[in-house]
């Protein structure tokens, strides 16, 4: 007998989740009036796990820039542009999962991730697909290089990371840089890797660590660091793992700077270096409060004032993180290429995209061979424990 | 008709239902969009079930509380992509460790000999592939076989545990940086073949038939069917003997070190398979993504479908891959019926509402889908009731 | 010097909440010979509920609330997923306690959207300290005495109280205790009380220093617990304590050499060397059964 409750339980449920899947389908286009045509953008970004914040982050951008922009003009006809989500919670088992879940909802191109991992792991599946896929902020090279569908609008890791070990030398006169990335991140290593490259030929002496997923006692490593001699502490390491690491270095009273890639550019980590004696500095692509960009920071300030959800997600207040200007770029860049190829094909979208040129918050995007962005500045930024905000410290180049 | 006869047309439909299936995907395959989320659901689904059941021959037939399946997947996963990524493609995806210590490619060998264009080259894709699958088995084995020796005579809690840390350890071993030409230290391997290389081509590079569906199907298909082959052997009366109670099996002359063993290398060898599978459904593999989480899923799985039983547990994952990934997703967005906000539903509902579900057949239905029966069985039983109630018997 | 006294330092610390944890895992396995696996979760949960409640609660009031929710969540998982499953196999208990290891740390995900929260400064504990050159948090000294404090108490309460003498008579036996008339429903709530009140009191350690919760947080330190309390010896609650600091400052150690990658397993390796050679641990009664 209970069997048979089992199985009716199994059925009545496989049953309610098929029949909610028509439903399901156009009740999220339903709002549209019959006649208006839909094109769909693919946002294929972390919700969850340790890069959920960083990428919550980025979708505010293109959704703030969906708000500003939300049609887009091909062959004459006006296409509302809907965004459509997959988490692929900050890990590489679900990243092709929810590629696939984008690629069966039929979008015409794909923006993401934030994260380089899981952007190379879904790769094949929008080639498979024959889609286009724009990076945001994935800056792996391992991302666009051997294939045509990645494209991406930020700068690269042998760029940032000989942009870091640069600084480093320049500011602080580095000798000794101690570097900690996440085991199996390729973000993190390859940045640690190419930092190292560039400092070790500058002729400094760096010393290397992994630390595995979920840790959270970061003090041995600060110690080695400290016992090491290290002038400079080097952590290009997600959201989560960042503020752990200010945070117990403050209270461990660490005396060298922490240095961090773009990931580290994000409130949460401000917050948890506001108020503490601690030295934080950070790569990143965009430097709120510079004129060109005046009317984008006084524009986004205002959204997620009026939208309390995204500024939850935001981390509760209206500081503008870099990802979140790279993600209102890499909207841009998509209609653009859309505008470009004059239809919702993906095929045509990915044939228009290499030509696409467009100057955004962030900069001019023009993409090379590979399909990247060609970028020669990052911008550095200190973390102000007084006031709870990013200071302008410098633009930094190779040369 | 006898009970036996019964059983045996059982049989018989079922083997019918599962090739009518298998024909069905085929030319699904080929006429429907290949967009479509019911084939990454197939794909997915059958690779677990190859690993479900593989648990469940442990779990389910022979007793041993085994913990250690993400482990042996983790090593067939690593050994099938060491063995296939193409040598062209090797320096980019070794790219922090300069270059691989491993300098050859199974399918590129066979192609050696066979020729890499046209029919010589699918041959020797498929050789090659099915080789490295093999191979991901038997070092998967190896490894079960080298731990085997020192944890199969602990009870079944510490056993767990004991084979829970062994699959850490062995995680940690492929994750350190010194054997980084050859596992790639922790980072992603990729580029080896996948289900969709399994996609024929004619010379224009059009697709003229689909088999990515297909191919797993199979795969998983074969292994389970050599499962079901040793569990109706001796073999497998003698697990069965063996879960419910040592000291008899033993006094029946059963050697339990053996069996315990044969049962666990088993079990890892198909892990290991499956391991390999997944790794060519994700297009990559990576140590981290093989935690004790991943074992946990497969046991709850498991117990879903029945402990003890092989269709119970193949129906169970595809039931748990079509619902997590497509069915329940709606779940997770926020929905809207007219100006009404549906309350609850955002990221991550779905999980919950997965862990309510697996508690309530923990709790309540602790036979789980099937229990411990087959569905030849239950297909029998069918008959049965029908051709009583035709005969005007009350039911038995 | 100082680099390995700081190392030291973090060591006894970690090992500390170890041990608190451990000792909730020693208490049930001995009494119900169940790994609890959704007790490292209890311990996530409680860090959870202090990141919510410390919100819009004054800190004086959160504390003991999120102790006194801790103890009902363990109370509550005992009643209603490991009760009913008594006279089930071994097996299906501990698949009950994975399904519920799962449960918690679903619903954390739903509640905390998939984001680290941070765990809300405890005055006093979160502060800085220098010893010896080293600085660390007050809470890394505090922990060691604290934790020998509420085991001393635990022991005392074991050896010299009645509710004591009923869990030491049914962890030696469980049909005879029974037949003696003891209330074994009421001894195991108990049990299920204590480990979940000291895991609660760990968590706020452990939280102190390490500020960031996730939903996972809780399973690696509940594993690595576990490790001490077979260490240890299984059932014996000074064995768990000993096992979990020498845990805590051997991971240490190892994450300040060269071969972090290896910090987790080392734990494990541990625990398989222990079963291999000695397998009643440290401190464990020997008994006839086969482990």
């Amino acid at each position: 007998m209970k069997k048979f409750l089992a199985l009716a339980l199994i059925c009545a449920l496989a049953l309610s989740a098929c029949s909610s899947q028509p439903t399901g389908g156009p009740e999220s286009q339903g709002s549209a009036p019959a006649e208006e045509k839909v094109i769909k953008i693919g946002v294929f970004e972390p919700a969850t796990g340790d890069s959920g914040a960083g990428g919550k982050q980025e979708t505010l951008g293109m959704q703030y820039a969906n708000s500003v922009t939300p049609t887009v003009e091909i062959g004459g006809e006006t296409y509302k542009v809907e965004l459509v989500y997959a988490d692929n919670g900050s890990s590489t088992d679900k990243a092709t999962s929810a590629a696939a879940e984008l690629v069966s909802k039929g979008v015409s191109v794909v923006l993401g991730s934030y994260g380089s991992s899981v952007s190379i792991a879904a790769g094949p599946t929008f080639d498979e697909a024959g889609l286009a896929a724009i990076g945001v902020t994935c800056t792996n090279p391992g991302v666009t290089a051997g294939n045509d569908y990645y494209f991406r609008i930020c700068f690269l890791d042998p760029f940032q990371g000989t942009v870091l070990a640069h600084f480093a030398m320049d500011t602080f006169g580095a000798q000794t840089a101690y570097c900690l990335g996440e085991l199996g991140n390729e973000y993190d290593q390859g940045l640690v890797e190419y930092f190292k490259q560039a400092f070790e030929a500058a002729g400094g002496r760096v010393i290397t660590d992994s630390f595995p997923t979920n840790n959270s006692d970061f003090t041995s490593y600060l110690s080695k660091a400290k016992n090491e001699g290290a002038d400079v502490f080097f952590s290009p390491v997600s959201i989560a793992y960042s503020t752990q690491i200010v945070d117990q270095a403050a209270s461990m009273g660490v005396d060298f700077p922490i240095l961090g890639g773009d990931t580290l550019d994000n409130n949460r980590v401000l917050a948890a270096a506001t108020g503490k004696n601690i030295k934080l500095f950070v790569s990143t692509f965009y430097q709120e409060g510079s004129e060109d960009t005046k009317d984008f920071d006084e524009g986004i300030k205002a959204w997620l004032e009026s939208n309390p959800q995204a500024k939850t997600d935001n981390g509760g207040d209206t500081t503008i993180a870099a990802v979140t200007a790279m993600g209102f770029d890499a909207y841009y860049v998509a209609l653009e290429a859309i505008k470009a190829a004059d239809s919702a094909d993906p095929g045509a979208i990915k044939a228009a995209l290499p030509g696409v040129e467009y100057t955004g918050v962030s900069g001019r995007i023009v993409f090379d061979d590979i399909g990247d962005a060609i970028r020669d500045t990052a911008y550095i930024k200190t973390a102000n424990t007084e006031t709870g905000a990013w200071d302008f410290v410098t633009q930094q180049g190779v040369g | 008709m006898s009970k036996e006869e019964r059983l045996r047309r059982g049989q018989r439909i079922t083997w019918l239902l599962v090739a009518a299936l298998l024909l069905l995907v085929l030319v699904l395959e080929n006429v429907i969009p290949p967009s479509r989320m019911l084939f990454p659901v197939l794909k997915k689904g059958a690779v677990y079930a190859l690993v479900v059941v593989s648990m469940n021959l442990l779990n389910g037939f022979t007793g041993l509380f085994s913990l250690g399946q993400a482990g042996f997947m983790l090593v067939g996963a690593y050994t099938y992509a060491i063995l296939t990524i193409p040598t062209a493609l090797r320096d980019g995806v070794y790219y922090l460790y300069g270059r691989s210590a491993v300098h050859f490619s199974l399918p590129e060998m066979y192609a050696r000999l066979l020729g890499s264009s046209g029919l010589g080259g699918a041959v020797s894709l498929t050789l090659g592939v099915l080789t490295a699958l093999v191979c991901a088995g038997l070092s998967s084995a190896l490894a079960a076989w080298l731990i085997g020796l020192s944890v199969l005579r602990l009870r079944s809690d510490y056993l767990g545990i004991a084979t829970l840390g062994f699959g850490e350890i062995i995680r940690a071993i492929y994750q350190w940086d010194k054997l980084g030409p050859i596992t790639n230290g922790a980072n992603m391997l990729k580029s080896f073949p996948t289900f969709t290389s399994f996609n024929i081509k004619n010379t224009q590079g059009q697709i003229v038939l689909r088999l990515s569906t297909l191919v797993p199907l199979m795969l998983a298909g074969v292994c389970i069917g050599i499962m079901l082959l040793l569990i109706n052997s001796s073999y497998g009366r003698a697990f069965k003997a063996i879960r419910e109670d040592e000291v008899a099996a033993e006094a029946m002359g059963i050697n339990l070190a053996r069996h315990k063993m044969m049962a666990f290398c088993t079990s890892a060898f198909f892990a290991g398979v499956g391991g390999a599978m997944l790794a060519m459904y994700q297009n990559q593999v990576q140590a981290k993504a093989f935690t004790a989480a991943m074992t946990y899923e497969i046991l709850l799985i498991v117990v879903l479908g029945g402990i003890g039983s092989v269709s119970g547990s193949c129906i169970a994952s595809f039931l748990f891959i079509a619902s997590s990934e497509w069915w329940l997703r709606f779940l997770d967005n926020a929905l809207y019926i007219g100006g009404f906000k549906v309350p609850l539903l955002r990221n991550g509902f779905r999980l919950v509402v997965f862990s309510f579900i697996i508690m309530i057949v923990v709790l309540f239905f602790r036979q789980g889908l099937m229990g411990s029966r087959e569905l030849p069985e239950l297909i029998a039983g069918f008959w049965q009731r029908k051709h009583k109630a035709k005969a005007g018997e009350p039911h038995g | 010097m100082e680099f390995f006294l700081s190392i030291l330092l973090s060591g006894i610390s970690v090992g500390g909440q170890y041990a608190l944890i451990a000792v909730g895992y020693t208490m049930v396995y001995g009494i119900l010979r169940l790994i609890n696996f959704a007790h490292g979760d209890v311990f996530m949960v409680a860090g959870l509920m202090m990141v919510y409640l410390s919100a819009w609660l004054p800190l004086y009031l959160s504390v003991p609330v999120v102790l006194l929710l801790t103890v009902a969540l363990g109370f509550i998982i005992e009643r209603v997923a490991y009760k009913p499953l008594r006279a089930s196999p071994r097996m299906s208990v501990m698949i009950s306690a994975i399904g519920v290891s799962y449960l918690l740390q679903n619903l954390a995900l739903y509640i905390t959207g998939g984001l680290p929260q941070m765990y809300p400064r405890l005055p006093l504990l979160s502060d800085s300290v220098t010893i010896g050159g080293a600085t660390t948090r007050v809470v890394t000294l505090v922990t060691p005495f604290l934790v020998l404090l509420l085991v001393l108490a635990l022991t005392q309460l074991i050896h010299h109280t009645k509710i004591g003498m009923a869990m030491r008579a049914v962890a030696r036996d469980f049909e005879t205790s029974q037949l003696m008339g003891i209330r074994i429903n009421s001894v195991i709530s108990v049990t299920f009380i204590i480990g979940s009140f000291l895991a609660g009191v760990g968590s706020m350690l452990y939280f102190s220093n390490y500020a960031t919760v996730i939903p996972v947080s809780g399973s690696m330190p509940g594993l690595k617990a576990f490790v001490a309390a077979v260490f240890g010896g299984i059932g014996s609650v000074p064995g768990a304590v000993i096992g979990a600091f020498l845990i805590g400052i051997c991971e240490t150690l190892i994450k300040g050499s060269d071969y972090t990658v290896f910090s987790d397993a080392f734990t494990f390796a541990l625990l398989i060397l222990i079963l291999a050679v000695k397998p009643t641990g440290l401190f464990g009664e020997r008994t006839a059964q086969k482990v």
